[in-house]
């Protein structure tokens, strides 16, 4: 790699209203707090999107979501940085957009980016809101998953498509029991917080892909493990709960 | 009858509520009244003058502003000042009052109901964003429930922030529309047309849709502010107002000019209703100073980003010892990933104390904003330890119910 390691936003004003706009701002300061020269790119949607080794899409609202779909197949550059390498970290409606098709506010499909074979439809039951806790599935090597999810869509996988994690407790992509998805470098899934802030080894995870499976010093991460456990904690309870209805 | 019984049990449950000391007596009280009569929010509001007041940001203290204007003509106004802004709350300040006029802060998800529950004279929609998404699940959501009650309300005067493009949707379509050109600092909800999807452009002289020419409808009224921190309200029939105000803050002046338009509205001219706002000075318990022990503090609520945005601007200036308190509860939405839109970069080189139930997610933000912090989870010890023995005010912001916490916690 030349230069910096380059971190991109992508569509903070569509993709922007959950707070997962933290997850480039975390995968940025984790490099440069291990001397990794590092780039934060705010890729705002009234322009070409930006190279860039690490692509961060987030949550956002029905009709924006559609708007960044058409964007990024027009634009044409996710798709190809992602056949040359990039890594990709895609969260709800991001996670949806990076799927082949996902349902627009009147439930019509749209067509989606297509880096994951993964099929979103409007869900029939209540919104899924709640904490999430996952066991790690479709990495190796994971601690247990926390997160927050907000979602109205069910997320079908294709075959040769592996959840990102086993839902333990909250409701994931609805089919199945599975929560997120991975392929290649692209990693999806609904998990707020953001996902980053909570599992900061997801975060060097993805660090590491992005700079040819370097190994990364440990970093301290106790105010991240303090806030893990209480999450954790919360999240297991909830899920017990649930159980016994 | 049903309607006479329902208020009757209203005052009473509050009133016994208020004596066993279990809160302020507004919810439980126009719970029991809404069960014994479903229609009783529309027999209260029958014959009087009722104003609402919504908005992400900003609903209590107009609230205040707009009952403190009605009011100056001698005339009582009835108003659920204790923040209560859901129908048991509307139903409890109604029953315990005759007054003719009324002023309703309404939660913007229960505008509808509201709206058409209380046939409004009036209606202040103030700004629309992110808050609370675990409850109302997307800010366009809410947008286009209040264009349909909106438009089923045609004898409503709509007072609307016209540079707020999600407002100017929702009022769009209401018969009697008052825009006042108020400001809209935090823009990052209303970049997506609500009308086509298309991409709306900000720019000094206001905002518009490059794709179907929705744009910043010409207001009626426009805050004009200058250097020093002045503000003014320009009409566009050529009368000008000063806003003094006691309170601080850009934010409160474009409140303060909503509730005067509202007030004329409600048949109270601009000159009496700004003259009458002049003297609040506090609301709700907001920008109070307080003790806790020996510790002076003085309490602001900032509960999503785009408050957070405008109280930052507020607090930027000073060097005094910052306590940040953040819950997660029913009120405050369950989800607090916003704290990560929320530019805490902008406190580096304050001495800052993180608490509340969600210390923990607010220190990670901290953390990776290179915000040196120490964390404390009890909020009035926080207080204390920030303060540390200096004798300084300290600066307190708290989320909604990290607020109240600290508002009701002992001297």
């Amino acid at each position: 790699m030349s230069g910096p390691l380059r971190v991109a936003v992508v569509y903070p004003d569509l993709l922007g209203t959950y707070g997962d706009g933290g997850n480039g701002l975390i995968l940025a300061r984790r490099a440069e707090w291990r001397g990794i020269d590092a780039e934060l790119l705010q890729a705002a949607s009234d322009r070409a999107l930006p190279e860039a080794d690490i692509y961060c899409l987030g949550g956002g609202e029905d009709g924006p979501q559609v708007r960044a779909a058409r964007m990024l197949i027009d634009d044409g550059t996710l798709a190809r940085r992602v056949a040359g390498g990039a890594v990709v970290l895609a969260v709800c409606a991001g996670f949806q957009v990076v799927g082949r098709s996902f349902p627009g506010a009147d439930g019509e499909p749209h067509e989606g980016v297509g880096l994951l074979d993964v099929e979103t439809v409007k869900g029939t039951g209540p919104r899924a809101v709640g904490e999430v806790v996952a066991e790690p599935e479709g990495i190796e090597g994971l601690p247990v998953l926390t997160g927050f999810e907000n979602h109205g869509g069910r997320t079908r996988l294709g075959e040769g498509t592996v959840a990102l994690g086993r839902v333990t407790s909250g409701i994931g992509n609805g089919d199945g029991g599975g929560e997120g998805a991975v392929g290649g470098r692209v990693v999806g899934t609904y998990l707020h917080g953001p996902v980053l802030a909570r599992n900061p080894a997801l975060a060097d995870l993805l660090l590491s892909w992005a700079l040819a499976d370097a190994d990364l010093e440990p970093l301290d991460d106790s105010a991240s493990e303090s806030l893990r456990d209480e999450r954790l904690g919360v999240g297991r309870r909830k899920g017990r709960r649930r159980g016994r209805k | 009858m049903r309607a006479r019984l329902a208020s009757a049990t209203t005052r009473a449950v509050n009133a016994a509520s208020r004596r066993l000391g279990r809160g302020q007596g507004t919810v439980a009280g126009g719970r029991a009244g809404l069960r014994l009569d479903p229609k009783l929010l529309e027999h209260l509001s029958a014959g009087r003058q009722v104003a609402l007041v919504t908005g992400t940001n900003g609903k209590t203290t107009t609230t205040r502003l707009l009952t403190v204007a009605l009011g100056a003509t001698g005339d009582a106004v009835v108003s659920n000042e204790t923040g209560s802004n859901m129908p048991p709350g509307h139903v409890a300040a109604l029953a315990g009052s005759h007054a003719a006029r009324a002023v309703l802060e309404v939660d913007e998800v229960y505008l509808p109901r509201v709206l058409t529950a209380t046939t409004a004279a009036a209606v202040v929609l103030l700004n629309l964003s992110r808050d609370q998404l675990d409850r109302t699940n997307e800010v366009r959501m809410v947008a286009g429930r209040w264009r349909a009650a909106l438009a089923a309300a045609p004898h409503t005067h709509v007072v609307a922030n016209a540079d707020d493009p999600l407002v100017a949707w929702s009022a769009g379509v209401a018969r009697d529309v008052h825009w006042v050109g108020a400001g809209l600092r935090w823009q990052f909800d209303a970049v997506g047309c609500p009308a086509c999807e298309g991409r709306i452009e900000f720019n000094e002289a206001g905002w518009s849709c490059a794709g179907c020419g929705f744009a910043r409808p010409g207001p009626e009224a426009t805050l004009v502010l200058s250097a020093d921190g002045a503000a003014g309200g320009v009409w566009a029939d050529g009368r000008t107002h000063p806003v003094r105000l006691t309170l601080p803050g850009r934010f409160n002046q474009a409140n303060a000019l909503m509730a005067t338009v509202a007030a004329e509205a409600c048949g109270v001219d601009a000159f009496t209703a700004l003259e009458a706002m002049e003297h609040v000075e506090q609301v709700a318990g907001r920008f109070t100073v307080r003790s806790f022990g020996a510790v002076q503090a003085r309490l602001m609520l900032a509960k999503n980003p785009a408050g957070w945005d405008e109280l930052l601007d507020l607090v930027a200036g000073s060097d005094a010892p910052l306590v940040v308190s953040i819950n997660a509860r029913v009120a405050d939405g369950a989800d607090p990933s916003w704290l990560w839109d929320v530019p805490y970069e902008r406190l580096v080189g304050r001495a800052v104390v993180a608490t509340g139930d969600r210390f923990r997610d607010l220190s990670v933000r901290l953390h990776y904003a290179g915000v040196a912090h120490t964390t404390e989870p009890d909020p009035v010890q926080a207080v204390a330890k920030a303060a540390d023995g200096t004798g300084a005010v300290v600066d307190v912001i708290g989320n909604y119910t990290a607020f109240h916490d600290l508002l009701g916690a002992p001297q």
